[in-house]
Order: C-alpha cells, then structure tokens, then sequence
C-alpha cells in the first residue's frame, strides 16, 4: 500500500499543473479519464470504489484527492472492511505464520532464489518488505499490473526486452503503431520521485528502483500533451 | 412451503414456525453436523424407540372400558409412528400442515429442531409445541458478521435458549450453535440441565474460554462429540486445563475437534485421553501440536477416520526429531481407515511425503492453512485419486490446480482461499486455473474460488463442463473487476452458470456486474436459495429481477451496491418466504426502511448506522437485516441497532 502522504511522486504533469496559478481549490479542475465502464458511485463519497482500469490514472487522482476539501481517505485503493470476504479467523493465521515466514525469508533471501512470492506481512508494508527484488510494474491503459524480478536481469536492454514482452497484448488495443519507442520507461525511486530509466548505471538503478511505470511519451513531455 | 406471493396483502405465515423451514444448508465449514437428519429413529440409550401401543391407557368412549383406544387415538398413534420416520425438516414442516391432528403428532415426534435464525421464533413457543426433541441446531448472527461486518455486541445470544431448553428437555442429547456468543456460564449449564447429553458442536462462536470447555469436559459424562469449529477464539490471562476434566475412565468420545483453541494444552492428558477413548473416530487438534506428538497420539488412535494433524512440524530444537520415513510409518498404519486429513497449520512440507501412503483413501483434504508452491503439492496430490472434497490455498496456483484435475476425476467440492486477502495481492489462481478443474472434474457440486484475473470463458466452461453445480461462489478480489482479456463485465459468465447448472442453489457473485447479470440470475435461478452480492450491478432493477425470478430465494445478502429504497420496495412481496435480507452500504433511507416495517407486521426490520454521532446525513441507512420472525422486535437489541 502506497504511503497516503504522495503529492510529490505524481507524474511530471500533475507536478507542473500543481504549481500553476489559477483560481480554485487544487485538484478541482481535473479531469477523471474516461472509462469503458464506470463503476457505480458509494453513497457518500466517503468509501472510494476501485477504479480498476486505469490503475496510473487511479494513482494519479488520489494524490489530487488528497487536496481534495472533502474529507476522503487519502490512499489509493481505500481498504474496505470485510473485503474479501476471508473469516477473520483464517486471515489471522495467515498473519501469524507470515510474521515468523518473513523473519526466516530475510535469512534464506541470499542462499536460494525461490520463485515463491512470499507471503506478504500482517503490518502493511511498504513496497520494499518482501525480500525486496519484486517490483510492481504499471502502464498506462492495462487493467492490471505485473511483478518483475529485479534480479533477473543484467542490463537496460535485458530490462527492457522483458517489459516489451510482457505488456505487448495491451498496447497494440489503442494505437495501430505499437510501437515500443512510444512508450517511456519511468520509474518510482526511494525518495519518490519519478525518474526516466536509463540514467544510472543498471546496478545503482536497481537497488534503488521501487515500482516502474511505462507511460506514453506524449505524456512524458509535460506542456502541450493535454 | 411458502406462501405465494400476492399482490393485495401480506401473507399470513403459516403454523409452521418460520425459522424451522429450511433442510441442511451447506455450512461454510469444514463438515460439521450441522444437517437437519437426526439419528434416523432416534434410537439410542434410555429406550427412546417407542412402540405402538393401540390399547388406550385411560377409558376410552365406551366399548370395553378402555381396553381398546378410541378410533382417533389410533390413528395419532398410527400416525406417530409413522412419523418416527421423517426425519428432515422440510418433510416434517409439510407433515404438520396438513391438518391439526398431524401437526400434534408431528409435534410430538420430532427429534431435532433446526431453528436457522434464533430470533425468528421465541425459545417459549418452540418449547411449548415439540415435546420430544433430542437436538436443536440455532444459527445467529447474519453470515456477513463472519467479515467484520456486523458490530460487537449486536445480539445472537444463547442464553435465552439454554435458560428455555433446560427445564423443557432433560433427555437433550445434542446441541449444534453457529454465530452464537456462548459464555462460559452459559456451557456451564448444559450438563447440568442436561444429564444424557451427548454432542456439543460450536461453529464460529464466540464468548467463551477454556473455563467453559472445562466444564463440559468434567460435567458430561456421556460425551459423544465436541467438535469446536472455526470460533472466534480469544487469548486468556489463564488458560484451564480443560483436556484433564475429562472422566477417568473409558470415554465414549467418538469426535474432538478444537484446532481452533489454539491455546497451549496439556498434550499428556491429551494422550492419555485419546488411549482411554475406543470409540474416538474423528481427532483434530490445534497447531501446538507437533509432528512428534501427532506420532505419539496416531499410535495410541488407530482407527481414526478424520485426522487434524496439527502444526506439522517437528519440535524446535528436540532432540529426538522424526525422520520422515518415520512419520510415513505412522500414516501407513492409518492408512486402512484414514479418509478425511486436515490440519497443516504451520507446514514444514517436507514432511509432507510422509502422508503418500493414506493418500488413495482420502476422500478429503484440506490444505488450506499451509502455504505450498505447486511443486510441493503435486506429488501428494498425484495419489489422491480418490479425492471428493479438496481444500487449498492459491499458493499452489494454476499450475497446481492443473495437477488437481488431472489426479481428482471424482472431486466433488473445490475451495481456494487467497493467502494474501487483499485486494491489490498477486493472486495465484486465475482464470487458467479455473478452466483446468472445470475439464478435469466434471462432477464438482461446489466451488469456492478467490482469484485476481477471471474470464467470462473459463466461467462459462465450467458451467458446461460441470452441470452438477450447487454452489458457484467466485470472488474476483478486485472490486468491479471486468474480465481480463476482453475488459468486458462478467455477466455472460455468471449466466451461463445459471442457465446451464440446473440444480444450482447457492450463488456468490463478483467481478464487474451490470443488470444484465441479474436479470439472468432472475430468469434461469429458480432453484437458488442464497445469494450473495457485492459491489455489483447498476440500479434497483437488479434486485427487481431477483426477487421476481428468484422464486425459492431464502437468504440475500447484498453489499455495496447501488440499490436504494426501490429495490427493496420491490422485494415487499417476498420477504416473508425468506429468512432474511442483509443489505449494507448501499442507497437505503431510513423511511424506505421504514414504509417496509409498517406494511410488514411479521417482519423485523433492523437498522444499524456505522457512525452513529454522525450529524450529517441522518436519514441514511448503512446497514439493514430484515426477517421473519413470529416472536417480534427483540428485546435484547444494542442501542446502535434501531429496530423499524
């Protein structure tokens, strides 16, 4: 689950619109991308439904939400009580068993390369917790994301190849050119900003790599891509 | 058995309480004796068969002063014997009404009551019309309460049952709770209520602590079974130890089950009780147990059927730790009569080759506390041709699932529970997991089946490939998740399943759902009876259809959806042949709630706000339960439960 606090971490667009002067509450004039499907609205507003299409999208409107007046949970997908439906009893085990999983995980990390997710903490965990190579990676348009393994490879080119292969089924639906080189490879670092891949040598990139974005270039040029 | 809907005025219930309509619904459980069928005639200690005794007792009118009973007294006495032989609860219910002389006989015969909502009779009338009841089976709270749904406090207490049964039935045998809050005191009475009291089984309850079980175990000394299944379980300051209370001597015991106490017990006493018990069949205990004790308490139960293994694993630093081949040997020795396995609760699965030699004879396994890669599952699962009922987690993913229905042809009941229940987790089973069961076991009854990615295809096959559904539970965790090839919602899918499982009486649905998807569950579900929904449809038709369609609907629970007053106005002609109707975080108002009450007399209907110092906002309703009930508003109500 992402920290609530993430006004930093929006996309180079959302930043520059963020400092822009105009009259207006922040965030009130954007404009939720349009969906195939809208899911039905909650009676409040209180309780967010997941917008499970443009999972970016998502990510990008709850950092404006959290200018929002209104009082809204701050965080992307909002946890709904009782959702799944999983007894409670059954979850708490899982809880338990993960806590001391995790502790033998840490030390086993290094000696075995598992293809095993591990199970993930009771405590909510920051991106990092699990055994801390697996990132998620995101783009623009998929209904869902992937995991990669951060070790798996050994350059940008490896990198890249994997993720072309990976997210091709979706980018061939919009456009009639998938072409890869429309699309730019960004991802999330510690600090949490948002940083074209390339820049550093692979290693250093991939210690400090917490989630990977591919965007379309229009939008990663800023003004003008509206 | 109900009443068939008309359009000028509510139905009148009829004789027939209610709450006591319904046969064996499936329980969420790993099996427990929740069915309605009692021990057939009811035969056992005591000289319970009753044979028919044609000769009246007093004078009779005329004749030979009595020698010979009245015409009408043989046929009650023709007829009660007759009865003996009904047992289920929905033949008995036909039984009683079909004239006055029937429902007293009837009344009179009945050995088990099954009461599937506590609040929808008073334990007073139940008492006061059946004379003979060996058991009662009471469910209480609605089954969302399972999901934190449902408030602490809000009711469902046994008290008011037990303080009724015990002056009524001293020859109660059996008692059979689920979602009920018990207390210690309260357990306390059963033995002393009840001297010939056999069978004890809990199924997420809550409110009591090893104190009360201590007493059960002291107090009656005829015990059968205590089965405690899946209860919410709390950390005590001082734990009893509650496995010593049990008698001295050889025990009758043929069933104990407290996996869920898991609470440090004293494993000698255990040991010593497990010797002492010829009759015990089914053993399953909590994860403090550990492969080396389970060895010690297998040797000292050979003919044990169903077998919770415990935390399988061995003893942190013992010295004396078994070997694999070791343990293999214990399982070969239960092999012969060993069907039902489950425990696994903290899993070393290296272990787990040592359980190949029971495989082939398991009719039943349940995995689904322990954490396997498909790499650990398959090679156990290979032996287990035989496998009707299969519980897992998604750890094991498609790929393990592929292994299922390549090895379980005769499969009859699947669940898959999510290890991660969140709704951004990984997901390990999807849509290709699903497709495989569905080929490979064409005779699955029931499914339950958490998952990230779904298709409307693979949703789809299964209906074809496994006509025999009853149950069809799939949560897609996502909310409004569409399908994940085609973006499409779900609708087609869950048709299918409706439209091509003819027999289908249990519907969970999820996923991304317009009307669409009701409107077919309105057209081809007649024989559903409980329907769940979440996060699903777009406006009041949606209910509308299901209450038009849905003609042998008993149990709806719906929640975060876009229904308002309408569509619960729509189900007006309904209600009262249902048991109950769950709602909540929908568009409900306090006056459609309302305008249901007062046209309803024989309705209750509850609502429950979740902020109740919410000032804005006041007419909204966050959570209603509505259900028949011949007893009234209850009294015992919290005060963040108004009662319409």
């Amino acid at each position: 689950m992402e920290a609530a606090v993430g006004y930093v971490s929006g996309d180079a667009d959302s930043l520059l619109m963020a400092t822009e002067l105009r009259l207006g509450l922040p965030g009130t004039d954007d404009q939720k991308p349009k969906t195939t499907f809208s899911p039905p609205a909650t009676p409040r507003g209180k309780k967010r439904t997941a917008d499970a299409f443009e999972d970016s999208a998502a990510a990008e409107e709850a950092h404006k939400e959290a200018d929002d007046v209104e009082a809204a949970p701050p965080v992307a997908k909002a946890q709904v009580v009782g959702w799944p439906p999983v007894r409670s009893y059954r979850k708490s085990c899982f809880q338990a068993a993960a806590a001391t999983k995790s502790k033998a995980n840490k030390k086993a990390e290094d000696a075995t390369s598992s293809n095993k997710t591990t199970p993930s903490a009771a405590a909510p965990a920051a991106t990092s917790a699990n055994g801390g190579s697996f990132v998620k990676v995101s783009m623009d348009g998929a209904p869902y994301l992937r995991k990669i393994d951060m070790r798996m490879y050994k350059g940008y080119r490896e990198l890249r190849e994997a993720l072309e292969a990976m997210f091709v089924c979706f980018s061939g639906a919009d456009t009639a050119a998938s072409n890869p080189s429309e699309y730019a490879i960004t991802y999330e670092d510690k600090d949490g900003d948002l940083m074209l891949v390339g820049d550093v040598p692979f290693d250093m990139f991939s210690g400090t790599c917490k989630k990977l974005r591919i965007i379309k270039r229009s939008e990663a040029t800023g003004l003008g891509s509206k | 058995m109900s009443t068939p809907p008309s359009s000028s005025s509510a139905p009148i219930p009829t004789l027939a309480s209610p709450g006591m309509r319904d046969a064996a619904d499936d329980s969420d459980s790993p099996p427990s004796h929740m069915s309605e069928d009692s021990d057939g005639s009811g035969a056992g200690p005591g000289g319970d068969t009753w044979t028919p005794d044609l000769r009246g007792t007093n004078g009779g009118n005329g004749g030979n002063g009595g020698r010979w009973a009245p015409p009408d007294q043989v046929l009650e006495n023709v007829l009660e014997s007759v009865l003996e032989f009904l047992t289920a609860a929905r033949d008995r219910n036909a039984a009683s009404l079909v004239c006055r002389s029937w429902y007293a006989a009837e009344a009179q015969t009945r050995r088990e009551l099954f009461i599937g909502n506590c609040y929808a009779v008073s334990p007073a009338r139940a008492v006061q019309r059946f004379a003979g009841l060996r058991a009662v089976v009471l469910k209480g709270k609605p089954r969302f309460a399972d999901f934190s749904l449902v408030p602490n406090g809000w009711g469902a207490r046994v008290s008011p049952w037990v303080d009724a049964l015990g002056p009524a039935y001293p020859r109660l045998q059996r008692i059979c709770l689920k979602r009920m809050t018990v207390s210690d005191d309260e357990l306390a009475l059963i033995p002393r209520s009840f001297p010939l009291f056999r069978e004890l089984s809990l199924v997420c309850c809550d409110g009591f602590t090893t104190r009360g079980l201590a007493v059960i175990a002291e107090g009656c000394r005829h015990l059968r079974v205590l089965d405690l299944t899946e209860d919410y379980f709390h950390e005590e300051t001082e734990v009893v130890d509650w496995i010593s209370k049990f008698p001295e001597c050889n025990t009758s015991l043929e069933s104990l089950v407290f996996d869920c106490v898991s609470v440090p017990f004293n494993f000698e006493a255990l040991e010593a009780l497990v010797a002492r018990s010829p009759a015990l069949r089914r053993l399953r205990v909590n994860d403090h147990v550990s492969i080396e004790q389970l060895r010690r308490l297998m040797a000292r139960a050979p003919h044990l059927t169903h077998l919770g293994t415990g935390s399988f694993r061995s003893e942190p630093g013992s010295s004396g730790a078994s070997s694999v081949s070791d343990l293999a040997t214990s399982f070969a020795a239960a092999a012969k009569s060993l069907v039902c396995l489950s425990g696994f609760l903290d899993v070393n699965a290296e272990y787990l080759p040592a359980i190949y030699p029971v495989c082939a004879n398991l009719t039943s396994l349940n995995f689904s506390f322990a954490s396997l890669t498909s790499e650990e599952l398959i090679p156990v699962i290979n032996h287990c041709v035989n496998l009707r009922v299969f519980w897992v987690l998604d750890t094991v993913g498609d790929e393990g699932l592929r292994a299922v229905a390549e090895t379980c042809s005769d499969l009859r009941e699947l669940r898959v529970f999510p290890l991660d229940a969140t709704e951004d987790s990984e997901g390990s089973v999807s849509d290709v997991g699903l497709q495989a069961i569905s080929e490979g076991c064409r005779k699955l009854e029931s499914i339950l089946y958490f998952c990230q990615r779904m298709t409307n295809v693979a949703v789809i096959a299964m209906s074809e490939n496994c006509p025999d559904l009853v149950v069809f539970r799939l949560c897609i965790m996502g909310r409004h998740r569409p399908d994940r090839v085609t973006g499409e919602p779900m609708d087609e899918g869950f048709g299918a399943i409706v439209k091509n499982c003819k027999k289908l009486t249990r519907l969970s649905v999820s996923g991304l759902l317009t009307d669409k998807a009701f409107a077919y569950i309105g057209k081809y579900g007649k024989l559903i009876k409980t329907l769940s929904v979440a996060f699903a449809g777009n406006s009041d038709m949606s209910l509308q259809h299901v209450f038009e369609g849905c003609t042998k609907l008993q149990k709806l629970e719906v929640r975060d959806s876009p229904f308002g007053d309408k569509g619960l106005l729509s189900g007006m002609n309904y209600f009262y042949n249902m048991r109950f109707f769950w709602m909540n975080s929908c568009r409900l108002t306090v006056k459609g709630c309302g305008d249901v009450a007062q046209q309803m007399p024989n309705l209750v209907v509850e609502v429950m706000k979740d902020h109740p110092d919410d000032e804005g906002e006041v007419d909204t309703v966050d959570k209603l339960y509505l259900y028949r009930s011949l007893a009234g508003p209850r009294t015992d109500a919290p005060e963040f439960v108004n009662i319409l």
